[in-house]
């Protein structure tokens, strides 16, 4: 259960207003090359959705205004997790827009998220804003009794369990 | 009672959220979510985790545990409820002192979900980080045709 991740590499989380999440994180990368691992289907396969047991079924990109993309992974037993939407606003390098659906989707209207890539000093910068139908389908994706708790929480349990030798 | 997990910005730091999507319909859905809720709610207030930051040094008396707040026995009491109710802690009933001690079965738990909530979009990033990396690489040691390389031989 370790925490350790560097500073300059640690995820932020914000919600910059009722409706939203944001995530913002900084590669050490020209954002060019960023949005080409961002949006081109076989480097997207290479890094996003890392969880262990699980691989790629689909993934399909059509990167341009009003093209689909669709992405399935498939984890133990066979279990299926599939979302997908349309692009709304392509601008390479800059901004991707774009709607998201979960095949199984727990809450109300789809999710729009915009990912905005920014370069300083060679490194870029993403910040990817998801916007959700309302305020309470934001905080029920929050979950909001962790998210008002998650860091201490987080904190805490990381201190609780090292402290604690049962398990 | 200030939160202590906001920032001076006012920004509140979290693991990432996105992904909980990603990993709520199916994937882990066997996990016993009415308890994860519990233990979720009973950790969203601050006086419950300065509870359990106490308790995790040692069992403590309803008494003891009141004397660092600002608050009455009862109100404590009503605090140590929830967390009971969520079996984080529990308390010997024939002791006199009935002091409270920490359960950690229930923290490991939600500990592990939370951090596969977080861990989907660090792993990610990493992996990204890598790709980026190698991508760089590819980059600048591109062959060009009659390019003069400065490698230097040893000796002469």
């Amino acid at each position: 259960m370790t925490m350790s991740s560097t500073p300059k590499k640690s995820l932020e989380i914000t919600t910059p207003s009722d409706e939203e999440i944001r995530i913002t994180r900084s590669f050490d990368a020209p954002r060019m090359m960023v949005w080409d691992a961002y949006t081109r289907p076989e480097l997207v396969k290479r890094w996003l959705g890392a969880m262990p047991g699980w691989s790629w079924a689909v993934c399909e990109m059509d990167v341009r205004k009003g093209g689909k993309y669709r992405w399935v992974w498939r984890g133990p037993e066979g279990v299926e997790l599939g979302l997908g939407g349309v692009y709304r606003e392509v601008v390479p390098g800059e901004r991707l827009v774009s709607t998201e659906r979960y095949d199984q989707q727990w809450y109300e209207g789809d999710a729009v998220g915009t990912v905005e890539f920014s370069e300083a000093k060679g490194r870029t910068t993403l910040v990817t804003t998801l916007r959700y139908a309302s305020k309470d389908v934001r905080d029920a994706v929050l979950q909001s009794p962790a998210t008002s708790g998650m860091e201490s929480g987080y904190a805490l349990l990381d201190e609780l369990l090292a402290s604690t030798a049962a398990a | 009672m200030s939160p202590k997990y906001k920032d001076g910005s006012g920004l509140t730091r979290c693991p990432p959220v996105d992904n909980l999507q990603v990993m709520q319909p199916s994937g882990y859905g066997n996990l016993p979510d009415a308890r994860l809720d519990a233990t979720f709610a009973a950790l969203a207030d601050p006086t419950r985790r300065a509870i359990l930051a106490r308790l995790a040094s040692g069992e403590a008396s309803v008494r003891e545990l009141t004397e660092p707040f600002a608050m009455t026995q009862a109100a404590v009491s009503k605090h140590l409820k929830v967390l009971e109710r969520a079996g984080l802690i529990s308390w010997a009933r024939d002791a006199q002192r009935r002091p409270r001690r920490l359960e950690a079965a229930p923290l490991a738990e939600a500990n592990e979900w939370l951090e596969r909530y977080r861990q989907f979009w660090e792993d990610s990033y990493v992996r990204l980080d890598a790709l980026l990396a190698e991508m760089k690489q590819a980059t600048t040691k591109r062959p060009r045709g009659g390019s003069r390389t400065t490698t230097k031989r040893k000796g002469k």
